[in-house]
């Protein structure tokens, strides 16, 4: 029994003393995408630099994460002090006060090197309430070998017209190949996200000045019609069930001739998966000449809850993550390509960078997109595939819905449209926008 | 002929068994093929069934990733804590109910079945704060607490359908023979209801493995169990089914595990007394 106890009273020890190795523990709250594993398998070089501090990794479904950061936010549980959220909430929480400024973050982090467009929707009366990890933007990534077949030139800004003609050259359904392939899943960040952008090019938007819903407006019938006729004729079957990642399979298996969706998407279809892997081009979200193309803006970004009991580790971790040396880190490690993109001038302006080949386009796709100024006529919110309101999350998703139904021919463009009028009518009345 | 006819219906009736049990059988047969293929094979369409490159990739991925034993033992002991807190509670709660009922008695029990059906997000924010106040979030004891509750209802309803089974006069002769309450509910109603006490603990196990909601909103690091665990392998951008089938096998196994050796009990307790 002695040398058992005498063992057990030792290792309890070395438990101790390993415990208390670390002066702070940070409980980091992260998704699960590539470039968020990526990080925390370079976690040693944080330690090395700061031995006193200890990470603790929450790996959480991005509507998992969503939802448990936001009630703990919310409720000041105190249970993350580094959270990963999305362009939406930045400006949200922000201005609740449930955010901690990052203005004071060290000069060598360098915020001036911030990409503008990406700074901006961080930013709330002049406060930088979270640090970008990496940016992005949308843009049309179309088959070479299949727009050379069918005669067709992508131009670098296409117009929604030639999508169109595009899509009807490559259309091949017999051999399961489909012109065009977009977002058809119902919720505010997938079909949503896709037809918001892509209204705005329409002349579209949400709401007027005084917080009125716009779906009975011509413009949002012409948007949704164009898209309903692109879909239904020269989209993959099953459509309505489509979200990033449907798409990027069907991408990746040679069935899609163009695809718009999120920049980050580059480095997955011409990577080692894809079989298609150098036949892919780039270009600008089309437009219709009418001063706004229909390509988002979204940045995961590292925030820290105003409450936390850590401010000056987290603060530490934040600009590790986030900074100039960590990109030269991932690069020195996984090659450029693998970087986090969209966030900094200075990684665009790297030669080694300006070799990968969808570094230009996304850079040109970011810069394209003004989440203060998304929309043809004047609109009284932040948000270029979003509007930055808190009720926005239900009712986009409750209007994704509709436009859902409406692809998988549940209903006509109209009825959807009328439908979504009502509800947001309603929704915004019961918020108190509307009197 | 009537043989015939019996060795007929007794083929259609087994094969019939056989469809149904492989129809409820064959999603779980199929996340586990999934864990086995690469991201490419996991979504290719037509799908593959088993001629494919299988490899153990994706579970090596898994294994290096997170520490799927912290969130195991954390699984067990919310899992078995909530248990038996519940049966603690459920027991004396059940025998008043079935031996000595009021008026009220048949109310109170729907009352409580009426509880289960209370969408939980609907309590979530003043169980988070009291759950701040005290200081219980993330912790192994705040999690039996919530789980023990949750699941209570069924617990009681299940034992108080299983002590009616047992003829009371048994219990009076018991307490004519000087027994006290102790004894008369430790020593001769539980031996009698065993079986019924055995599936209800089984049943009660299975139902806090696999709860999802509390378990992850509750919890970051130190108390995850294993649905935190899996909701870590989904991910918005980028190719994930077989990586997070692997995370699901894992998770599931234990309880399968335990589920396969424990049917006959489990079989007996359910047929004997509640859902007969």
């Amino acid at each position: 029994m002695k040398p058992t106890f005498s063992a057990l009273l030792g290792a309890t020890g070395l438990c101790a003393l390993s415990t208390g190795a670390f002066a702070e523990t940070l409980t980091i709250a992260t998704v699960n995408n590539g470039d968020m594993i990526r990080m925390q398998g370079l976690t040693a070089d944080f330690n090395a630099k700061y031995p006193d501090i200890e990470l603790e990794w929450v790996t959480l479904e991005e509507n998992v994460l969503r939802q448990n950061v936001t009630t703990d936010i919310a409720t000041q549980g105190g249970q993350y002090d580094v959270l990963t959220i999305g362009t939406y909430e930045v400006p949200i929480w922000g201005k609740q006060g449930w955010l901690a400024s990052l203005n004071d973050l060290p000069a060598e982090w360098d915020i001036d090197d911030l990409l503008p467009a990406i700074r901006g929707g961080l930013t709330v009366d002049d406060n930088l309430y979270a640090a970008p990890f990496y940016g992005e933007s949308s843009m049309v990534m179309y088959r070479t070998d299949l727009m050379a077949a069918a005669g067709l030139e992508m131009p670098e800004a296409p117009t929604w017209g030639f999508i169109r003609q595009a899509a009807e050259a490559m259309t091949d359904k017999d051999n399961e190949i489909y012109g065009i392939c977009l977002r058809g899943k119902a919720g505010w960040g997938e079909n949503m996200a896709f037809l918001t952008a892509m209204s705005n090019s329409f002349g579209a938007r949400w709401f007027d000045m005084d917080w009125n819903p716009q779906f009975d407006g011509e413009a949002w019938a012409t948007t949704l019609d164009f898209y309903l006729d692109l879909m239904n004729n020269f989209g993959p079957p099953g459509a309505s069930n489509n979200g990033f990642n449907e798409n990027l399979t069907l991408f990746q298996q040679g069935k899609c001739g163009m695809w718009i969706d999120a920049t980050v998407a580059a480095s997955f279809v011409t990577g080692a998966d894809s079989t298609v892997a150098d036949k892919v081009g780039f270009a600008l979200a089309p437009d219709n000449g009418l001063g706004r193309r229909g390509n988002w803006l979204w940045a995961w970004s590292l925030a820290i809850p105003a409450s936390t009991d850590s401010m000056d580790a987290a603060k530490a971790f934040v600009a590790w993550a986030t900074s100039k040396e960590y990109t030269a880190l991932v690069a020195a490690n996984e090659g450029w390509a693998n970087v986090p993109p969209g966030t900094r001038t200075s990684l665009y302006a790297n030669p080694e960078y300006q070799a990968v080949p969808f570094a230009q386009m996304t850079l040109d796709s970011i810069n394209s997109a003004d989440p203060t100024n998304p929309t043809v006529d004047p609109v009284p919110y932040v948000g270029v595939q979003f509007v930055a309101i808190p009720e926005f999350q239900g009712i986009g998703t409750s209007v994704g819905q509709e436009f859902s139904a409406a692809l998988a021919g549940q209903k006509s463009a109209a009825d959807a449209l009328a439908a979504a009028q009502t509800l947001t009518v309603q929704a915004m009345t019961d918020a108190g926008y509307i009197q | 002929m009537a043989r015939a006819v019996t060795t007929r219906r007794k083929t259609l009736t087994t094969l019939a068994a056989w469809g149904i049990a492989l129809l409820i059988f064959f999603p779980i047969l199929w996340m586990i093929l999934t864990s086995f293929k690469t991201e490419q094979d996991a979504v290719l369409s037509p799908p593959v069934w088993f001629w494919f490159d299988w490899t153990t990739e994706n579970y090596v991925t898994v294994m290096d990733r997170a520490n799927y034993f912290r969130f195991f033992m954390n699984s067990v002991i919310i899992a078995i804590g909530s248990t038996a807190l519940g049966l603690l509670i459920a027991i004396p709660a059940a025998w008043s109910m079935a031996f000595v009922p009021g008026a009220k008695t048949k109310d109170l029990l729907m009352w409580m079945l009426s509880t289960k059906m209370m969408p939980g997000v609907a309590v979530l924010v003043p169980i988070y704060l009291i759950f701040i106040k005290l200081k219980l979030l993330d912790t192994h004891f705040g999690l039996i607490i919530v789980i023990m509750l949750i699941n209570l209802p069924i617990i009681i309803w299940m034992l108080y359908t299983y002590f009616k089974e047992i003829p009371g006069e048994i219990l009076e002769a018991a307490r004519m023979d000087g027994a006290t309450l102790r004894s008369e509910i430790l020593y001769v109603l539980l031996p009698m209801a065993i079986p019924g006490i055995a599936s209800t603990v089984l049943l009660n196990i299975i139902l806090a493995w696999n709860e999802a909601f509390w378990t992850i909103t509750l919890t970051t690091v130190d108390a995850a169990p294993l649905t935190k665990f899996i909701s870590s392998f989904s991910s918005p951008q980028g190719l994930f089914y077989a990586k997070l089938s692997a995370a699901s096998t894992m998770a599931i196994a234990p309880i399968l595990i335990m589920g396969w050796f424990s049917q006959k009990q489990l079989v007996r307790g359910l047929t004997f007394g509640a859902v007969k």
